[in-house]
């Protein structure tokens, strides 16, 4: 098949001549950016669209020049520095949020081999053995952009942020980390290219004898990692509901409080860009990657090949950066407790379970039936046994009035008697007898 | 990577081995330094992190990319993170004070340092000199992080599950020691803190303030109940009681 000849293998990477590279690097960078101007844009229309209001509409067809606007004013405006503020750090701070955030871009499959100028190459900057490592590796050094922001501007404000963001990503990053871990199971490869190579493979599963060809895309084969997976980058990437690191009505603005001008672009470029990385990500790991989706797959035989997959690459990317956009136009935020609970108390021991039990699975695919259906039927067993007996701390029943009071030691507080039957005040039914009677023939109606 | 393999098994360095070694060693070398140079603990703490860093980057051009970019991901971004959020709590005023304790003592370190140095580097250097690495392609055969979990997983791994064992350990401990968690059961609530209050031998009223009918206001002097009896619950427990001699209460003539 001509079909399979286009899947990109390690070994098609490093072989491009210098200015193929330069020309893969300008364009993931530009696609960064270009998708943070889109995506702010994006996100105030369907935002406003939500709220029953138009969004920016002035500047340009249907408001499409609003964040170029925005980003030019921001440029033009005074950069201020706090006196008490570090000001290498201050500096350094959102140059190091931008460049992880764009980084993580050069490992991204944008689609398959390709021709251009007479060269076959993979549309993708570059893949090596351990890209999703890459990416991960990315997100925890972009960490450090928000906390020496939070740290560097010399405010408590900042700070607080910058603590709780710290907190937060280091918590969301073990969740992000093992929900992958069920990926590079099934996939047996840590590169992103051949993460999108074996989702096109249709595994054929074993349902009570009935063989299946199940769906390539792990969001299915592997669902759980996916919801956790999600949750997850929505919580690496500060966004609502999860926005804890800048909550507005509790920080002001977080870490970027002191921020202005140029550095406060570029922190929220970084934020964009990483919203989007990180949908690209999702993308790439969970949804298939460039490959089309299934109907258009089954009438087209050519839309894995060539300069297609892009453009189901980039629908699926717009999907995703509309997932976010909902979250954030449906969900109050979360307290930080409630948040941190949510993170090591639920995530993390479901995605451990998840992995023992995928691992498990994946141990006895070669077992014979027999065997694999005794043991599945003993683990089944003692769970259930287990759930059955398990001590379920019982609170005593609740002591009748009579008896806390019977069970009083001597010498306690003296008590009315339990029976008593208070008079009604003599004083209350005077005032009633004293009162005139009301005249409902005058009262204005009107003015009831 | 199978390229870079190869070339290194070949014990040649590539161009772009050498080029990024030249930039990234002096800017780790910086980093070292500026570590222990530092005054102020963050700046201390960000040079470590550079060093790191470049510590990653070595690791994967000499064909480790596991190793190196989970140099990265854990130290730099995890151990080294909540190293910056303790140093963040400490404050950012607290700074290295300038008044040497030890007379002589950065010298003498300085020396020190150097003198090991050398010796460490000259002993390398004149062992290894000439000598060509070897093994790299059989290690990477399957490559390399498929290699490094075949040896994690059969012959270390015994080694690999004490040292997590350890680890849990250590977390549990540190959790157990640093952790205060109310239970609910035994929270109290108003009925319960009211019983308590009622209990025999537990008198309900409020309790009297200190120094009254006493013969000072100090907090320690305990109050007199109207027969003459001191009131022991009037005063705080940790404090010892006090009674003023005739002499303590006496006017010193210093107030106008």
């Amino acid at each position: 098949m001509t079909f399979l000849a286009q899947e990109p293998t390690l070994a098609d990477f490093g072989r491009d001549p210098w200015w193929l590279v330069l020309i893969k690097i300008v364009f993931a960078f530009a696609f960064g950016l270009l998708a943070t101007l889109l995506g702010v844009w994006f996100e105030r229309r369907v935002v406003g669209r939500m709220a029953v209001r138009p969004g920016p509409n002035q500047l340009g067809p249907f408001g499409l020049l609003q964040t170029l606007a925005d980003g030019m004013k921001m440029a033009f405006k005074e950069d201020i520095l706090p006196r008490s503020a570090d000001k290498v750090v201050y500096f350094f701070a959102p140059v190091i949020s931008v460049v992880c955030a764009v980084t993580a871009l050069s490992v991204m499959p944008f689609g398959p081999m390709v021709s251009i100028f007479g060269h076959q190459t993979p549309l993708q900057v570059t893949d090596v053995s351990v890209a999703v490592l890459l990416v991960l590796a990315c997100s925890s050094m972009a960490v450090y952009g928000v906390v020496l922001a939070g740290w560097a501007s010399g405010s408590t404000y900042p700070l607080l942020g910058g603590l709780r963001s710290s907190a937060q990503l280091i918590s969301y990053e073990v969740a992000l980390g093992l929900s992958v871990v069920a990926v590079f199971m099934l996939s047996g490869t840590m590169s992103t290219s051949g993460i999108v190579a074996a989702q096109g493979e249709r595994p054929q599963l074993e349902f009570f004898g009935l063989d299946v060809a199940a769906p390539g895309w792990y969001a299915i084969l592997l669902f759980p990692s996916f919801v956790i997976f999600f949750i997850a980058i929505v919580g690496e990437t500060n966004r609502a509901p999860f926005d804890l690191p800048e909550a507005e009505s509790e920080l002001v603005a977080g870490f970027m409080t002191e921020y202005s001008s140029l550095k406060f672009a570029l922190i929220m470029l970084s934020e964009y860009v990483a919203m989007v990385t990180m949908s690209a990500f999702t993308v790439t790991l969970f949804l298939g990657g460039w490959r089309a989706p299934w109907p258009i797959t089954s009438f087209w035989d050519g839309a894995n090949s060539g300069w297609w997959p892009m453009l189901w690459f980039f629908g699926k990317v717009l999907l995703l950066v509309f997932v976010f956009v909902w979250l954030r136009g449906t969900l109050p935020r979360l307290r930080y407790d409630q948040f941190m609970r949510l993170g090591w108390k639920v995530l993390l021991p479901l995605n451990l379970v998840w992995i023992l039990v995928l691992a498990g699975w994946l141990k006895t695919q070669g077992w014979e039936r027999a065997d694999r259906l005794i043991l599945y039927g003993a683990i089944a067993g003692v769970v259930l046994i287990v759930t059955l007996f398990w001590p379920n701390r019982q609170p005593a029943p609740k002591p009748t009035l009579a008896e806390e009071v019977n069970n009083r030691p001597p010498g306690s507080f003296p008590l009315p008697p339990l029976d008593l039957q208070v008079p009604p005040s003599p004083r209350t039914q005077r005032i009633v007898a004293e009162r005139e009677p009301a005249n409902l023939a005058d009262t204005d109606s009107r003015e009831v | 990577m199978t390229t870079q393999t190869v070339l290194a098994a070949a014990g040649s360095v590539p161009g772009g081995e050498a080029v990024t070694f030249w930039i990234l060693a002096p800017l780790a070398l910086i980093g070292a330094i500026g570590m222990v140079a530092a005054r102020n603990a963050v700046h201390s703490a960000l040079m470590l992190v550079l060093t790191m860093l470049c510590l990653g980057v070595f690791y994967v051009v000499q064909a480790g990319p596991f190793i190196g970019l989970v140099q990265i991901i854990v130290y730099t971004g995890a151990i080294m993170m909540l190293f910056l959020f303790v140093l963040m709590l400490v404050g950012r005023g607290a700074s290295d004070s300038v008044i040497e304790t030890l007379r002589g003592q950065r010298v003498a370190a300085l020396v020190l340092g150097v003198g090991f140095a050398g010796l460490v580097g000259t002993g390398m250097y004149r062992a290894l000199a000439g000598s060509t690495a070897a093994g790299l392609a059989q290690a990477n055969a399957e490559g390399n992080v498929q290699g490094v979990a075949r040896l994690l997983f059969t012959k270390y791994v015994l080694a690999f599950e004490l040292t997590s064992a350890l680890l849990i350990t250590a977390a549990v401990g540190a959790m157990v020691l640093a952790h205060i968690e109310r239970r609910r059961e035994d929270r109290m609530d108003q009925a319960a803190t009211m019983r308590a209050r009622f209990r025999p031998g537990n008198y309900p009223g409020p309790k009297p303030g200190p120094g009254v009918f006493a013969t000072s206001s100090s907090v320690a002097t305990p109050a007199r109940l109207p027969d003459g009896r001191l009131a022991e619950q009037s005063t705080p427990e940790i404090l010892p009681v006090r009674e003023l001699t005739a002499e303590d209460t006496t006017l010193k003539g210093t107030e106008k």
